[in-house]
């Protein structure tokens, strides 16, 4: 059984994700934090996409890049830095392949044995926010195909 | 939060019931076209044409703009995005990747456990 994961839009500049996990933080920040283990889910195999490339040096000040392809494409690269790293509890990194990229902000509160992660993004404007891709994945399906998928959801009675 | 009104969500799905309104938007995701265009190409009427182009520009996913006695029609500023539908597309990302990630998480967990006898001697 799978937990749910949510999506708001908080304000005009913030996108607010949140999930809970049925372990403690420390095995989710060292999931996110060791990058043998952060290759195995960053992109799901769902996404048709592989990572071609992964460097992280995942502290206060760090930097890291990714390089993800879609089915052969040219790789596309992400970057930024950390600008903060405090284990087990908030992972918070720049988007700079973009100049107006957010500011990611992952922080985790463990309590009963279980962790709730919120994963927030803060663009510079709402036109950068109205405007954020989901990267590479915007090299996926068209928009008519997406919204032909949630009218069959919305009319199966699967959202409100 | 910012709550996306029901009533613009049903004006958008209304205006994507049918056929040939999804046509015309395909067809100014192609270029924009004028009334007289749309109304060529979808062999109707301009009245008929005029009665669905307002319905999407109602739905916000049409814009037009009348230059002389031209009305050019556009895609609206989010185009086909509709507000639901951009929440989707992050939320379906979001879902998948921390998926996966509970699958690490839930492994790390059992490798932990199978070594725990060994740490408490």
């Amino acid at each position: 059984m799978k937990n749910p994961t949510t999506v708001e839009r908080k304000s005009d500049r913030e996108l607010v994700v949140t999930r809970t996990f049925d372990a403690p933080a420390r095995l989710i920040f060292q999931a996110w934090s060791k990058p043998e283990l952060f290759r195995r889910w960053w992109l799901p195999k769902s996404m048709g996409m592989t990572l071609v490339s992964y460097e992280a040096d995942i502290r206060t000040g760090g930097s890291y890049r990714l390089e993800i392809s879609h089915q052969g494409s040219k790789p596309m690269a992400f970057f930024g830095k950390y600008l903060e790293v405090t284990p087990h509890s908030r992972i918070v990194w720049t988007n700079d392949e973009s100049p107006d990229g957010p500011v990611t902000t992952v922080t985790l509160e463990e309590k009963g044995g279980k962790t709730l992660l919120v994963l927030s993004e803060l663009h510079p404007s709402k036109e950068a926010l109205d405007a954020a891709g989901t990267g590479a994945l915007d090299a996926m399906p068209e928009t008519f195909e997406q919204l032909d998928a949630l009218l069959a959801e919305l009319s199966a009675g699967g959202a409100r | 939060m910012v709550q996306y009104s029901d009533s613009r969500l049903d004006a958008s799905f209304a205006a994507l019931s049918d056929a040939t309104r999804r046509g015309v938007l395909e067809q100014l995701g192609r270029s924009d076209a004028t009334i007289t265009d749309l109304a060529d190409k979808f062999h109707m009427t301009l009245t008929g044409m005029k009665k669905h182009v307002s319905v999407l520009e109602e739905a916000g996913l049409v814009t037009t703009e009348k230059v002389g006695r031209v009305r050019t029609c556009k895609l609206g500023a989010r185009g086909l995005e509709d507000a639901a539908a951009w929440i989707e597309r992050h939320r379906e990302l979001w879902s998948a990747r921390f998926d996966e990630l509970d699958r690490v998480v839930e492994e790390l967990k059992r490798n932990e456990r199978a070594e725990r006898p060994n740490k408490r001697k």
